[in-house]
């Protein structure tokens, strides 16, 4: 019996999320990712004396935009507070950070797992913050860099309640959070460069049991994986502690991924008092109602909508739908090209074959092809209406992206990709198949039905794959059962 | 010495060169500050510079500013870009200052000299200038005395005669007090109506900084320079704000309350008595005055607790930042490796003993466990004593009493004793906590006793955002009074 079976785990994650502004949260130093050391920095948010920090209004936007996103609730008026601790990549020895009356409380944030079930979590909070900067340490020296690029630089931090039981569920959320910030503009949400970064309170209790059990906290993890890995881990580490008859105890937990095991990184005893107290250089503001309501009425299509829209009433199966809705552009693009077609089905499928395919080999992103999507859609209406092939719309969305100034149509033409549907030559063909197989046509004609996919087969060949196959069949068995 | 207003008079006229004007200011600086010690940092050659600066613009013909070559000096805790920003405090010895401070791009934009840096309380907390890391400032009234403080540095050079105006910063007492101490006149306006933006910050909702000045229309004029809405200080406000310098100087049908709690039992008599004569000479002037019973203030016997723990409390949050990290000289008195260790040593060695006990004091205040009886109750009382002050307003204009509750004291005599220190404050800090705008005006000198011959000065405190009013009765009881007495340093020069 594992681990998973003989316990439930309850999981509670802190999400931090940078949010997408131009200039940081205190200041108007450009908040940007890969700029050489200590570059974009200023009095302001390398702390010199004297320096006061003032409100960047579009990461009070973005945060309230957030909120909307998550279900919260955004109270009329909110504040800032500081958050005291010594480190030396945070230089004024405190954060601003939000502590009693966060921007955003009281969220409802709906997900669903792998298996397809629903899921909700209760979004305790999400409030506004500070970045610190990087601490460096380079290999064999005894001394460490800073970097203040970062500080200063917008957060959302997001809190949801113990409502998670399995590191799968875990990542769902996240992957459905990750998505629906994106989808609202907040944030990129860019793992790789610090713009999403996790903490997890994890406690495990018997399967029977409803008294919960000590949590401990696991920082820092930067990765979905690492987070898949320091649950299952920590995890196994509580179950095995108890099992052996000890006590989990409220701790600081670090996760090793080279390992993949947990370790102690602070105990109880070392947690730090903050000493929170309201922020004495950004007085209490108001946060418009009005304002607020507009930004909600301004909010997208959220991804979880947009997919059941897409399985429930388009039909699209769920796999489509799922890849459409993964990227807010593949879906913008879908519906776009849906526009001049009117056929999901078809749409999602040249869409999420030739699209990509040539999103891929040539290394741009789909809003920047040549295949806009009113050429898509010429080349999804050419193929539903039988003009060409599928096989040759392959070829036709090759030739489309490298020849923007030619209508699918033109393309068909010239590439001689016309399939023939109409009466006449087709009829020839047909006939002159009929007559040059006229063995195969006796044999057809006593009984053996079967043999039509041969004589089809033949006009095919004929015609040198342009005969539209539905069209020829029609014609074949009118005409051999005339 | 000349006021400022008609220094920048002549010299906008072109009857003063402004490079004379320095050359003197600084032959004054050289001289008295070998005795008054008021200045860290003389900064002689900016003053020259800024003076070469309004020659120019006189000679292009163009406006020099309502402060054209008038020298002014600045407490060393507002960041002049290049110069000095020590705070009064080892932990910045070497720190320049990498951008200009609001109130410092006012006064140079408005033709002001500015020249030196003057001596404070490490950083601004104390009331005699016998903190700072740089040696206690003298009182130009008398050299074995304190010129009070933090400020002291700033009132010690109006009072010497070096400077006609000077910038300090107050918290609880800073402008008024050492302005009291020392025979000039000191104003603190409401808070956020000066822009705090390179002030280095000791109590964030208390620090306000304001002129000290030898007459009383210079200090309106100077406020009038540095007072406004400043986008990079939120707690700055915007809105209308009348001129302190043109408002009418008028005692005539004023209603001046005196609440018997300015007049404690811990002040001198001989204080009193001054104070009283000043009341008279109000009276002189048309004002209404009245005692208001006692009662009227219930709450402001509690103003020195909470006023040391909220500024405390908020000090030991903007002081973590002097971490040895960042920016300013490291401790080497330990070598490790240690993070800890090292952040100890650096803010052990390198901060004096007021500052480690106030952050001592408000870090303690601000814990867990704690933060509710000590830091937040004393939010609550604060509200109580604004509330009250906000009530009396409704029946009088201005309230009236003395500044401190005794003169300049001797070098020693108190800074041994942090309770006795903290006494100074007893009748400032109530406005600093109600953020109303005061200002302390000399009304002469004491006649006998432990202060004879010493200053003392009136306070005058207005509703929120009355500064102008608060200035324009500050001019007028001078215009009746006749020019305040100067210093022995100071002289007679004109």
């Amino acid at each position: 019996m594992t681990a998973d079976m003989r316990w439930r785990s309850v999981i509670g994650l802190e999400v931090h999320v940078q949010l997408s502004t131009a200039s940081k949260m205190f200041c108007r130093c450009e908040a940007r990712f890969g700029a050489p050391p200590n570059t974009l920095i200023c009095p302001v948010c390398t702390s010199q004396p004297g320096t006061l920090p003032t409100l960047n209004g579009e990461a009070l936007r973005l945060g309230v935009l957030a909120g909307l996103a998550l279900g919260c609730t955004i109270d009329p008026s909110t504040k800032f507070d500081r958050k005291n601790y010594f480190y030396p990549d945070l230089p004024k020895g405190y954060q601003i950070s939000q502590f009693d009356r966060p921007l955003c409380r009281d969220g409802h944030f709906k997900f669903s797992t792998e298996e397809g079930e629903p899921r909700e979590v209760n979004i305790v909070r999400a409030h506004l913050e500070e970045d610190s900067g990087k601490i460096i340490h380079p290999e064999g020296v005894n001394f460490s860099l800073v970097d203040l690029n970062r500080a200063g630089t917008p957060l959302l931090e997001i809190v949801s309640g113990p409502d998670l039981h399995s590191p799968d569920e875990a990542m769902a959320y996240l992957q459905e959070l990750r998505r629906t910030l994106r989808y609202a503009g907040v944030a990129d949400c860019d793992m790789e460069k610090g713009g999403f970064r996790c903490d997890a309170n994890i406690s495990i209790m018997p399967v029977d049991s409803d008294t919960l059990g000590t949590r401990t906290e696991t920082k820092n993890l930067n990765s979905f994986r690492f987070v898949a890995g320091a649950l299952q881990a920590e995890i196994e580490r509580q179950a095995a502690v108890l099992e052996s008859g000890g006590t989990v105890i409220q701790e600081t937990m670090a996760y090793d991924p080279d390992t993949g095991k947990t370790s102690v990184l602070r105990s109880k005893e070392d947690a730090h008092d903050y000493r929170y107290f309201p922020e004495p250089d950004l007085p209490e503001f108001r946060v418009d109602p009005a304002w607020v309501a507009e930004l909600s009425a301004g909010l997208p299509e959220l991804p979880r909508a947009r997919q059941t829209r897409y399985a429930v009433d388009l039909g699209l199966n769920k796999r489509d739908a799922d890849t459409l809705v993964a990227e807010k552009e593949l879906g913008d693009y879908f519906e776009a090209t849906l526009e001049f077609t009117k056929k999901p089905k078809e749409t999602a499928n040249w869409l999420l074959t030739e699209l990509l395919r040539l999103s891929n080999d040539r290394k741009l992103p789909i809003h920047e092809l040549n295949t806009t999507p009113a050429r898509l859609a010429e080349l999804v209406n050419l193929v539903a209406s039988g003009g060409v092939s599928i096989q040759a719309g392959r070829l036709l969305a090759t030739a489309m992206e490298e020849q923007p100034g030619q209508s699918a149509e033109q393309l068909a033409q010239s590439m001689d990709l016309v399939q023939l549907s109409d009466d006449g030559a087709l009829r020839q063909i047909v006939e002159q198949v009929i007559e040059s197989e006229s063995s195969v046509v006796e044999r057809y004609r006593s009984g053996n039905v079967g043999l039509l996919n041969a004589l089809l087969g033949s006009v095919m060949k004929a015609s040198r794959g342009k005969a539209n196959p539905k069209a020829a069949r029609q014609l074949l068995l009118d005409t051999l059962d005339s | 010495m000349l006021s400022a207003t008609s220094i920048a008079a002549r010299v906008r006229s072109g009857e003063f060169d402004p490079q004379d004007v320095t050359e003197e200011a600084i032959a004054r600086l050289q001289e008295r500050d070998l005795e008054v010690h008021a200045y860290l940092d003389p900064d002689i050659e900016r003053a020259r510079q800024l003076a070469d600066r309004v020659a120019e613009t006189l000679r292009r013909g163009d406006d020099p500013g309502r402060l054209a070559g008038v020298p002014i000096s600045l407490k060393d805790n507002m960041a002049v870009h290049g110069a000095t920003l020590t705070a009064g405090s080892k932990i910045l010895e070497g720190y320049r200052a990498p951008y200009d401070s609001f109130v410092a791009q006012r006064l140079i934009a408005e033709g002001a000299v500015l020249l030196g840096r003057t001596n404070l309380d490490e950083f601004a907390m104390g009331a005699s200038t016998e903190n700072s890391a740089y040696g206690p400032t003298r009182n130009p009234w008398d050299t074995d005395r304190v010129p009070g403080g933090s400020s002291g540095g700033s009132a010690a050079a109006v009072a010497a005669g070096i400077v006609p105006v000077a910038l300090g910063s107050e918290t609880g007492g800073s402008i008024r007090q050492p302005a009291a101490l020392c025979g000039i006149t000191g104003f603190k306006p409401t808070f956020g109506s000066v822009s705090r933006r390179g002030l280095v910050a000791f109590g964030s909702s208390l620090d306000v900084i304001g002129p000290l000045a030898a007459h009383a229309q210079d200090a309106a004029l100077v406020y009038d320079v540095i007072a406004g809405h400043d986008p990079a200080d939120a707690t700055t406000w915007t809105g209308t704000r009348p001129s302190a310098t043109t408002e009418k100087a008028d005692l005539e049908g004023l209603r001046i309350g005196i609440p018997e709690e300015f007049l404690d039992e811990a002040v001198d008599s001989r204080v009193l008595e001054s104070v009283s004569t000043a009341i008279k000479t109000l009276e002189e002037g048309g004002a209404i005055t009245k005692v208001i019973p006692k009662g009227a203030l219930p709450s402001m016997h509690h103003s020195i607790p909470v006023y040391y723990l909220v500024a405390c409390s908020e000090a030991s949050s903007n002081l973590a930042r002097f971490d040895g990290m960042h920016f300013g000289p490291t401790s080497e008195s330990k070598d490790t490796l240690d993070l800890l260790a090292r952040y100890c040593a650096t803010r052990a060695d390198l901060f004096g003993p007021e500052v480690r006990r106030r952050i001592a004091l408000g870090t303690f205040a601000l814990s867990a466990g704690y933060a509710d009886a000590w830091y937040k109750k004393s939010l609550s009382v604060r509200r109580l004593i604004l509330n009250e002050f906000t009530a009396l307003f409704g029946d009088y204009d201005l309230l009236a009493g003395p500044t401190s509750p005794f003169g300049a004291f001797k070098i020693g005599e108190r800074s041994q004793d942090a309770y006795s220190m903290y006494l100074c404050d007893l009748l400032t800090a109530p406005a600093c906590l109600a953020g109303l705008p005061s200002v302390s005006v000399p009304c002469g000198l004491a006649r006998k006793g432990t202060y004879k011959g010493l200053p003392v000065g009136l306070s005058l405190t207005g509703p929120a955002g009355q500064d102008h009013r608060v200035l324009a009765a500050a001019r007028a009881f001078e215009a009746i009074r006749g020019t305040p007495e100067r210093s022995p340093i100071h002289g007679d020069d004109a």
